[in-house]
């Protein structure tokens, strides 16, 4: 019974439920997370993107929220996940008596560390829409929210959403740091498997693919959605000579 | 004749640079004015006041009997009776050309989509391009994206179309069929009010040419007393350049 693949089998036989339990509580994290951390780097990255006025009490306003929002962006970027998560979850005991539920730790902090990472990514998204499709929408009469959501930020959305994707897949693998604060990720379920028959090399092996499944998998599903959003690389010449001219007119670009 | 604008004393800065001094024009319903004039001399500024993508420093722009620069006016309200065509073409990427013609009527105007879409085919149709419906600006030639910005302006209804340099972005083997959209526009009766570089089209087209130079209206006529007449000595040395060039 020495030989490693037939451990792992047999690891793999008497524990899949807590590997399962693991992957489901590390995709949730990174899922919700993730979400979450989106949302707050898109209120970020439009916020940092509002013209600062040349005067007035909105102009003092916005530009208090911009020194808030930069510490923040620099502040989470600038230190460790696992660290950060130390220090949100014993500093919220010690300060506000707070137990706070190991998970809802674990998605917080991944929802605010993504936030910082997202909220530059969101601002560029939103600087490389040309000002020109701005004062174009301007110019048919639409307002500036109307601007925003017919035209600006569909294509920020479609801009951002690869480095969503990425963030996503980095999320699923560091949610693993969040065993320090006895979050029942896949990552603490592995060692609490390990440490009962001193298997470490093949329990960590199992986790490894597993680890890997996961991110592969989504890594597919979002290159899916992109490619549904951009839609079809040639279109269809409607009309009398459609079937003649739908050849000549493959669209350029990509 | 009725005028749809009526301009006067407009007045532009950009910080003390003064770029526009002292304008008074109108443009009369069913005419068609073109803006002439060397680079810098001020007409890109002048289209933009009169849709208000600049603010004007000073001066009064009458449409419908009021000034659209009183505080109380609604802007966008007066934009949405005035289209405009850029040299950029502007096409909004996330839409293809039908939904670049129909999201304006449906947000702006609250038109329904199903009379939208009417809409927005009979002026892509005007265009020529009533059979690209599907099509992502990013898979059009720069002609091709030009006349679904036409249409997409078009598709307004507006009382006026502003053109800003339409032709100057495009190859010229493209520029052609746009001078060629603008002149049965014209011949339509549509107002328009051209900013272009393009001399025998503004011969044949307007009737009206303004030449603007250094910030002012340096001479205003029909195309024959400014072409063929000029009584400025700065219009004749304009043309003179252009003309050679050509
Ligand atoms: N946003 C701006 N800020 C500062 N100066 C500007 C701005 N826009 C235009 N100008 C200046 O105003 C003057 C007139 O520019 P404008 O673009 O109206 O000229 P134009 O006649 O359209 O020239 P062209 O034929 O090259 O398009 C130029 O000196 C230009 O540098
Ligand atoms: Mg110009």
């Amino acid at each position: 019974m020495d030989l490693s693949f037939e451990w792992i089998i047999k690891i793999i036989e008497t524990n899949w439920p807590m590997f399962l339990r693991g992957a489901g509580v590390t995709l949730l994290i990174a899922l919700i997370g993730t979400i979450f951390g989106a949302l707050i780097g898109l209120l970020a990255g439009i916020i940092r993107t509002i013209p600062i006025p040349e005067r007035g009490a909105k102009r003092g306003f916005l530009k208090f929220i911009n020194i808030i929002l930069s510490i923040y962006i620099e502040f989470f970027r600038g230190t460790p996940m696992i660290v950060q998560a130390m220090v949100i979850f014993y500093g919220s005991a010690a300060a506000f008596g707070w137990q706070m539920n190991p998970i809802i730790a674990g998605v917080v902090i991944v929802a605010i560390n993504t936030g910082a990472y997202m909220a530059e990514i969101v601002r560029g998204g939103i600087i490389s829409v040309d000002a020109g499709q701005y004062e174009a929408a301007q110019a048919i009469g639409m307002n500036h929210v109307q601007t925003m959501t017919h035209v600006v930020m569909p294509q920020v959305i479609r801009n951002i959403l690869p480095a969503t994707g990425n963030q996503f897949i980095i999320n699923i693998k560091d949610t693993a740091v969040l065993s320090v604060i006895s979050v029942t990720e896949l990552f603490f379920q592995t060692k609490t498997v390990a440490g009962n028959n001193f298997r470490y090399f093949e329990a960590f092996f199992i986790v490894c693919i597993i680890y890997f499944i996961l991110t592969y998998a989504v890594t597919l599903i979002l290159r899916y959605f992109e490619r549904k959003l951009d839609g079809p690389d040639n279109y269809t010449v409607v009309g009398s000579h459609a079937q003649m001219d739908a050849g000549e007119h493959k669209g350029i670009g990509q | 004749m009725e005028t749809v604008i009526d301009i006067q004393r407009l007045s532009k800065s950009f910080g003390n640079h003064e770029v526009l001094k002292d304008i008074h024009f109108s443009v009369n319903k069913g005419e068609v004015v073109c803006i002439i004039g060397s680079s810098g001399s001020g007409k890109s500024t002048l289209l933009r006041c009169v849709n208000l993508l600049e603010k004007p420093s000073g001066g009064k722009i009458i449409y419908n009997g009021e000034n659209i620069l009183d505080d109380k006016h609604d802007i966008h309200a007066y934009r949405r009776r005035l289209g405009m065509v850029f040299q950029q073409f502007n096409l909004f990427n996330n839409h293809n050309v039908l939904g670049n013609c129909v999201v304006g009527q449906m947000k702006v105007l609250k038109r329904s989509r199903e009379e939208a879409e009417k809409v927005a085919l009979k002026y892509l149709k005007v265009v020529g391009m009533d059979r690209f419906v599907n099509a992502k600006p990013r898979q059009l030639s720069g002609g091709q994206k030009q006349r679904v910005a036409i249409a997409r302006a078009l598709s307004m209804e507006p009382d006026v179309l502003l053109f800003d340099e339409p032709t100057s972005a495009l190859d010229p083997e493209m520029v052609g069929e746009v001078l060629k959209v603008m002149k049965e526009l014209a011949e339509t009766g549509l107002t328009m009010l051209i900013v272009t570089h393009e001399m025998e089209f503004a011969k044949e087209v307007s009737d009206r040419v303004v030449f603007m130079d250094k910030g002012v209206i340096a001479e205003e006529g029909s195309p024959d007393q400014i072409f063929n007449h000029p009584t400025g000595e700065r219009t004749r040395e304009f043309l003179k350049r252009t003309l050679r060039e050509i």
